[in-house]
């Protein structure tokens, strides 16, 4: 079968893709089509309409996503996503913005942006596709890379200990945070569902593989299926974990919806009524 | 006159901040993000208060990145959007300076100068609001010399920011920022406001970065109202798909550095003064023209011809005008408050047509007539 033919073979979800964008960039076994499809697959059962969204990535792979879904996109600057967010939504309320993110891209370099979006309750979706590196650069240690993970910048084992972004952003003040993983696409859908749905800053971030770089340097071998199984491997629903020893967690990523809550969202840094804007109305300066 | 007004049209003793607020909300600002940094801090205070009143949005970012991403964005959604910071604070901007360039998000910058770590009078950032940015682009800079042009000149860069479709910096300096003067602020029929042209096509025959000549503009459509359209730092063609062929690369940086270079001497307006008859002409921008029209007032009362010429708009270069002038007079002074930087490009135009110098100094403080001056007998002799 030929390329635009494997493209073009009836799938639902073409019609939301800008189809002579592909094939897409993605390595081999990568999970951010994973991603796409559950996204897609969500923004079909909410019925949305993407000509009115915008899709914005920074700079990384997961941060092309938005470039192959057709709909407006930011895309192109390291870490700033979320500070683009915040424009359209100051400005436009009720335009739908969805983010895409890597781990490195949300939480090294966007990191400061990252807790205020939350700590403001950002009426954005912010989707962090966490596949523990810096794979576009080439596999380099990020902050959700495992402790004492080879990568390329960190060749005798990384000393740093990685962030848990799920527990950093119901701290910040994100209202819906949620953590799945690829190999669970029915999940992934859901959570992605629930957090476009969700009036207030939502944070999913997904288990993903990289097995080009994550998974030769840091597990040694480069086979996807293994990577999917050492994630899986690493995870623990958070309702079991609830009856498990800090022993039986130790080194799991807990998978499950952490918070859901419903809190005034962020209009500006102050919003004017005349009764409170401390001049009693009078002068402007 | 009330907090709602969006133009205080009257007679004002105000301070320069305050009049880049009034500037830009006249000019029709309605989202505004900056980050806390003296000497610019009076810009956020004053948008804060008026902004709001007046239907638009203020916000104040985590960090200099949080407002450059976030104004551009804004004006990528339809916002005639503004930051202000002082010379650090721009230096961490320049990303999202390239960014407005890149996807042609008209916005507008208050960039108050200060001198490194401090907060005393300098024009040492001249060439970092055209330079600091990464990757070819052409900037257009205006250079208020009183608390007047400052408000006037905030008007300006929203209105051509508009027509090009591109980042415009007021570039203001420690002591103008936080000087009081007379300011008068016109009816608002009297202030002409430009929007950007907005597309009349089709989603489906609309092409986001195409300009219907080789220097032109894009026409605009809103984030959100169905175009889907990608707006890509990296390099793109005129759908907004990002493209590495060389004559995508070509035909990219070509209008949208052209744009601006071609319109030069529309942009980068002078002002003469005592020029006609002139022997010696200075060359001054920004406060530095203050002291500059003492000193050819001292020097002519020596009977020395000076005249001065004063810069709008140091960016783009005002190249014809300067070349012109280097063939009408005997030697051509560059004043700056630096160590010398603008001095370098005025010299470049003048091109040994006639003598050139230089009054330029870094110490905290505007030049006194005096120091112009002496400059001016030393070139004379």
């Amino acid at each position: 079968m030929s390329a635009p033919e494997l493209y073009t073979n009836g799938n639902p979800l073409l019609k939301y893709m800008r189809q002579d964008k592909l094939p897409h960039f993605f390595c081999p076994g990568c999970g951010c089509g994973q991603v796409v499809s559950a996204f897609l697959r969500a923004v079909e059962a909410l019925g949305l309409d993407l000509g009115s969204m915008v899709g914005i990535g920074g700079v990384g792979c997961t941060a092309r996503i938005p470039v192959y879904i057709n709909m407006d996109c930011l895309h192109g600057v390291h870490g700033r996503t979320l500070a683009w967010a915040t424009g359209i939504k100051l400005h436009k309320p009720d335009t739908k913005v969805v983010v895409f993110a890597g781990d490195g891209d949300a939480l090294s370099i966007g990191g400061n942006h990252f807790i205020h979006a939350a700590r403001r309750n950002l009426d954005v979706t912010f989707v962090v596709v966490n596949n523990f590196n810096f794979a576009m650069t080439g596999g380099q240690v990020a902050p959700m890379t495992p402790d004492g993970s080879v990568t390329m910048t960190t060749p005798y084992g990384s000393s740093e200990p990685p962030f848990d972004m799920c527990k950093l952003a119901v701290t910040a003040g994100a209202t819906y945070v949620a953590r799945t993983l690829t190999s669970n696409p029915a999940q992934m859908t859901t959570f992605l569902k629930n957090a476009l749905n969700h009036k207030g800053f939502s944070v999913v971030e997904i288990l993903s593989q990289c097995p080009t770089h994550f998974g030769r340097y840091a597990l040694g071998s480069g086979s996807p299926k293994g990577l999917v199984e050492w994630i899986k491997s690493h995870t623990v629903p958070a309702s079991a974990a609830e009856k498990m020893s800090p022993e039986e967690t130790a080194g799991k990523y807990l998978v499950g919806e952490f918070v859901n809550v419903e809190k005034p969202v962020f209009r500006g840094s102050t919003v004017y009524t005349p009764s409170t804007c401390g001049c009693g109305g009078k002068e402007a300066k | 006159m009330g907090l709602e007004d969006r133009v205080l049209t009257g007679v004002h003793f105000m301070q320069g901040n305050y009049a880049a607020v009034e500037g830009a909300i006249a000019a029709g600002c309605d989202f505004f993000a900056g980050y806390p940094i003296t000497p610019a801090n009076e810009v956020s205070e004053g948008m804060a208060r008026r902004l709001p009143a007046v239907g638009g949005v203020f916000f104040q970012g985590e960090d200099e990145l949080c407002s450059i991403y976030a104004i551009s964005a804004a004006s990528l959604a339809g916002a005639k959007a503004m930051t202000a910071t002082a010379s650090a604070g721009y230096d961490y901007m320049q990303e999202g300076i390239e960014y407005a360039v890149a996807v042609e998000a008209p916005i507008v910058v208050v960039d108050v100068m200060r001198c490194r770590g401090e907060n005393f009078a300098t024009q040492s950032d001249i060439m970092q609001v055209r330079w600091a940015a990464a990757g070819d682009h052409e900037m257009i800079v205006l250079a208020p010399s009183t608390v007047q042009e400052t408000f006037d000149f905030t008007v300006r860069a929203f209105n051509l920011a508009e027509e090009y479709r591109t980042p415009v910096v007021v570039v203001s300096e420690m002591s103008l920022a936080l000087m009081r003067e007379r300011l008068e602020i016109p009816a608002a029929s009297a202030i002409p406001v430009v929007n950007r042209k907005r597309t009349a096509k089709s989603p489906a025959d609309y092409l986001p970065f195409h300009a219907d000549s080789e220097y032109g503009v894009p026409d605009f459509a809103e984030l959100g109202t169905g175009y889907r359209v990608i707006h890509s730092i990296n390099p793109h063609d005129e759908r907004g798909d990002i493209e590495w062929e060389p004559h995508a690369f070509d035909r990219l940086y070509k209008r949208i550095t052209g744009k601006v270079r071609e319109n030069r001497t529309k942009i980068s307006t002078v002002q003469r003064f005592g020029l006609d008859d002139a022997d010696i002409a200075l060359v001054a921008f920004g406060s530095e023209v203050r002291p500059a029209l003492d000193a050819m007032e001292m020097a002519r009362e020596k009977g020395i011809r000076a005249g001065v010429m004063k810069l709008d708009a140091p960016w783009p270069f005002p190249e014809e005008a300067i070349r012109d002038l280097a063939s009408n007079v005997g030697a051509v002074v560059t004043v700056e408050m630096n160590m010398g930087k603008y001095a370098g490009e005025v010299e470049r135009a003048v091109c040994g047509k006639c003598r050139t110098a230089r009054a330029t100094k870094n110490l905290g403080t505007p030049h006194t007539p005096d120091e112009i001056l002496s400059v001016i007998e030393e070139v004379r002799a």
